[in-house]
């Protein structure tokens, strides 16, 4: 069960540099610790993440075992037109998990 | 009117029979409570304050998803909503008076506890494993619906035996370092136990991310946590004694405002 | 678990830059001089750069001086982005520096480095 959550400001124009904040839950095990048995809990963090806003690819992240567990990623991105953010990542696992939410732009005001 | 009165009076000294004439003494007067948020660093208290970076918010979302589910698979009328309508409205002020005595059952029940009583009885599934995302989920919904408000449990009557338990449970030395919680977090709040300032343990955060744990936890987990810290033995999942306790630290925050979704180190 | 070891700076940096042209400037880093949990640090990089085609910002690495993994995430970036600045959130297995390296559209780096303390939690849980 992989939650993830994506905020960016309510207005935006076009031409604005805005910001993105994308939690994404999950526990990106070190496989350093032992659990409760004292049995090594392996390592399973997420390996690749990307954001895709429209067709362009705006974000890669390649996490490592050194990101907090349920990992925040905040980043900036020019919006052109109103557009759907598709977040997708994949673990060490191989499990995969998406989120998608459009993201509104306003047309610039005409000069 | 005067035998009325008489009559009234007369069935108030009988009735407290069970409630002390006095409320018991506090060794940490109301005026000085603290919430845990207060010992805190500033990079917890921003992450606290945070409504989307919060990690907590997670198990929030889930615990909506949960509320609104049918237990069932396809039958919309087994989801909580279905009896409860918006948790926000019907859980008002829940999370506030819990542990509290069933009185079908006479256990004392944490809001936990509660969660799996509906689940089992009403819903007709299997309980929630303790600290699963589900129990937590659902556990940190009904404690948002009592955001600000103040903790609020009732100790009298069948509550006062469990009450004088948790009481004496919390002044007991225990485990091999030998200390009772009283030691630390009556006597020593504020001090340094290494580098972290030792907190009151006040329960008005619960469910908390706690960074240590990476997750939301309960708590029972965190009060479990505090007897493996003195090295005492670990009471099982669902121990009364770990609710006797629980009761005891609600009514020793008494007045202090829940805090959702809490993070705590 | 092979941490512990403190590197050095060109340790670091050296096995990414591989010889190119490195200068500790137009790099800022965010985070706080003491943390409150190693297991979760709050972490944020700026980098001064236009962000157009011909001189943007193509990598963040954010490097670990004693972690198990020095590299702890590795952002690609480009014009599209408008800003180069990220944040996230690490861990830090103790008190030590992190280094915030930045390649850019021409193959130079730029860097920044931070020293963090991390401190042993009081109560070290088991449960």
């Amino acid at each position: 069960m992989n939650l993830a959550r994506l905020h960016w400001p309510e207005r935006i124009v076009a031409g604005d540099v805005v910001k993105v904040r994308l939690l994404v839950q999950h526990a990106m095990d070190t496989g350093y610790l032992q659990d409760l048995l004292g049995k090594m809990v392996p390592r399973n963090v997420i390996r690749l993440l990307t954001c895709k806003l429209g067709t362009r690819e705006v974000l890669r992240v390649e996490p490592s075992s050194g990101i907090a567990a349920n990992p925040l990623f905040e980043f900036f991105v020019r919006a052109t037109e109103t557009a759907e953010m598709h977040v997708e990542w994949v673990d060490d696992r191989g499990r995969r998990g998406e989120y998608k939410q459009t993201m509104a732009v306003l047309p610039a005001p005409p000069r | 009117m005067k035998a009325w009165r008489l009559a009234a009076l007369m069935c108030l000294a009988l009735h407290s029979a069970w409630a002390q004439p006095t409320p018991p003494t506090r060794a940490l007067p109301l005026s000085q409570l603290q919430s845990g948020l207060y010992f805190s660093g500033k990079d917890v208290q921003a992450l606290q304050a945070d409504a989307f970076a919060n990690p907590a918010q997670l198990w929030l979302s889930l615990g909506d998803t949960l509320w609104r589910q049918a237990s069932d698979g396809n039958d919309k009328s087994t989801s909580c909503f279905s009896c409860h309508g918006e948790a926000n409205q019907s859980m008002k002020g829940v999370a506030t008076r819990y542990p509290a005595v069933d009185t079908r059952s006479g256990r004392l029940m944490n809001v936990e506890d509660r969660i799996n009583q509906c689940t089992t009885q009403h819903q007709k599934r299997p309980a929630l494993q303790p600290d699963s995302d589900a129990l937590l989920g659902l556990t940190l919904l009904v404690a948002q619906a009592s955001k600000g408000m103040p903790l609020q449990v009732n100790i009298n009557g069948t509550a006062k035996p469990h009450w004088q338990k948790g009481a004496a449970l919390f002044n007991q030395r225990q485990g091999q370092l030998n200390l009772s919680c009283a030691q630390c977090h009556d006597q020593n709040y504020g001090q340094r136990l290494y580098v972290d300032p030792l907190s009151q343990g006040q329960p008005n955060g619960y469910p908390v991310y706690r960074l240590e744990w990476q997750k939301l936890g309960s708590l029972e987990r965190r009060l479990r946590s505090c007897y493996s810290g003195i090295r005492a033995e670990l009471p099982p999942w669902g121990a009364t004694e770990m609710r006797q306790l629980a009761l005891y630290l609600m009514w020793r925050g008494e007045g202090l405002p829940v805090e959702v979704p809490a993070v705590r180190k | 678990m092979e941490s512990g070891q403190l590197q050095t700076l060109a340790q670091m940096v050296e096995p990414i830059t591989q010889g190119a042209k490195l200068l500790q400037q137009d790099v800022t880093i965010t985070a706080p001089v003491l943390a409150d949990n190693g297991s979760l640090v709050p972490l944020g990089v700026q980098v001064q750069s236009p962000m157009t085609a011909q001189d943007h910002v193509t990598h963040v690495y954010l490097l670990s001086q004693r972690n198990p993994v020095t590299r702890m995430a590795v952002f690609h970036m480009g014009p599209w982005n408008g800003r180069a600045e990220i944040n996230t959130r690490v861990r830090l297995a103790g008190t030590q520096a992190v280094v915030a390296l930045a390649r850019l559209s021409n193959g130079e780096f730029r860097y920044e480095l931070m020293d963090i303390i991390v401190t042993e939690s009081a109560c070290v849980d088991a449960s």
